[in-house]
């Protein structure tokens, strides 16, 4: 019997179970790997040589090279994962957030000072808005 | 006999911990949050209880995905602040109640809820803003802290319905100890946020108010609200506001008490890309 994921029809949204965390095992391992300074070091002095170190996919290195948090959610990051990276780079959590979201970072910052995005229109994959 | 005075729930969004930490809390984008803790931040002095039970997530902190319980019980002396990333807050550290903690963890178990213990375990954002937030900036934290932690970074996360009964469970336990403490319970997290791909940035405020109403007036229905329900409405990381009915759970109405009074009630949008909610509800 097939499992029961009611939220794959939520756009825009990618649900983090045991399926995506499977696949992202190991790109999340490397984010967590970045919560000491040390390692944040090594990273920043060489990013490509330091991903080599983990058993990730060519695709996931290189989203993480791009920064690409969307693609990398795609590959099984969880974003509270990926956050790690964020912090390397001295990024916010709203700025990384909006990066993921097609819009400039003021943008973004002045659409939640305006109360948010709306749930109208963004409940399910499809909806007319 | 150890009793349930109070319970507290509210937001534990990292940047309003950034903002107290970078002396932020004064400036525009920051007065209406911390506007709404004025009361409570009185109101926890006047009230102070023995020893909080506190109820949040660990976000990828102690926890990787090396090991992911879903309901993490901590029974340590104390827990320093972890570093998330950003360096570790300059906040106390926090002491535990390992007495206490033990008694409630082997009344739950007894229960049938499964709790994993933890001896030793950092704590992040998601505890130690909400006690920045009820009781501003002091030397020590006013009370032992029993952290309690709860799996809603992998689905499936527990169902709102199993925090509701674990809650009870929780409160039960409280009520046994033979020591007479006060104690509150605390539910953290949510509200409506979402952190993650396009459609991050997601706020319903009417989702959330009748969220809170319902903690009010009716938790044994909003406890039957599927997981989906929270997604849909209020973001993937909304789903923390099942926390809240840890708290509410244990409650003495819902052991066949008296109604909470509701002392005091506060909603705002945004703290970076959150809903901040927050409800101080005190048994009779």
């Amino acid at each position: 019997m097939p499992l029961d994921k009611p939220y794959k029809d939520v756009p825009g949204t990618t649900i983090f179970d045991a399926d995506m965390s499977r696949q992202g095992y190991h790109l999340n391992q490397f984010c967590m790997s970045l919560m000491k300074a040390e390692n944040r070091a090594r990273f920043k002095a060489d990013e490509r040589a330091y991903l080599d170190e983990w058993p990730m996919s060519e695709e996931q290195k290189q989203a993480v090279l791009d920064r690409d948090l969307n693609r990398c959610i795609s590959l099984g990051g969880n974003i509270y994962f990926l956050a790690k990276i964020g912090a390397t780079d001295g990024k916010s959590f709203q700025q990384m957030a909006g990066s993921m979201t097609g819009m400039t970072e003021e943008e973004y910052r002045n659409m939640m000072i305006n109360g948010g995005r709306s749930a109208e229109g963004n409940r399910y994959i499809g909806e007319k808005k | 006999m150890a009793r349930i005075t109070a319970s507290v729930y509210t937001s534990h969004v990292p940047a309003i911990g950034a903002a107290i930490d970078m002396k932020k809390t004064g400036e525009d984008y920051w007065k209406p949050v911390f506007k709404g803790y004025e009361f409570s931040k009185e109101w926890l002095k006047a009230e102070k209880p023995d020893v909080i039970f506190l109820v949040f997530n660990d976000h990828a902190t102690a926890f990787s995905l090396d090991l992911i319980p879903t309901f993490a019980i901590g029974t340590a002396a104390e827990y320093t602040p972890a570093d998330e990333g950003w360096g570790p807050r300059p906040v106390p550290k926090v002491i535990g109640h390992p007495r206490l903690a033990g008694h409630i963890a082997q009344s739950v178990i007894q229960d049938d809820f499964d709790l994993t213990i933890v001896n030793k375990m950092d704590v992040d954002h998601g505890l130690t803003v909400p006690l920045s937030l009820m009781c501003g900036e002091p030397q020590a934290w006013p009370c032992p802290v029993i952290p309690f932690a709860v799996n809603v970074v992998q689905y499936p996360v527990p169902s709102g319905r199993r925090c509701y009964m674990l809650g009870q469970a929780i409160g039960k336990a409280i009520r046994s100890y033979d020591e007479d403490l006060t104690v509150q319970i605390w539910g953290t997290g949510g509200m409506s946020h979402q952190l993650q791909g396009p459609r991050a940035g997601l706020i319903n405020r009417e989702w959330d108010n009748a969220f809170l109403d319902q903690l009010i007036a009716d938790p044994d229905a909003l406890s039957k609200k599927p997981h989906i329900d929270y997604v849909r409405e209020a973001g993937s990381e909304g789903i923390e506001l099942v926390m809240w009915l840890i708290a509410r759970g244990a409650m003495s109405d819902v052991a066949g008490g008296a109604k909470p009074k509701v002392a005091h009630r506060f909603y705002h949008v945004p703290a970076s890309n959150t809903a901040v909610g927050h409800l101080i509800l005190e048994n009779a």
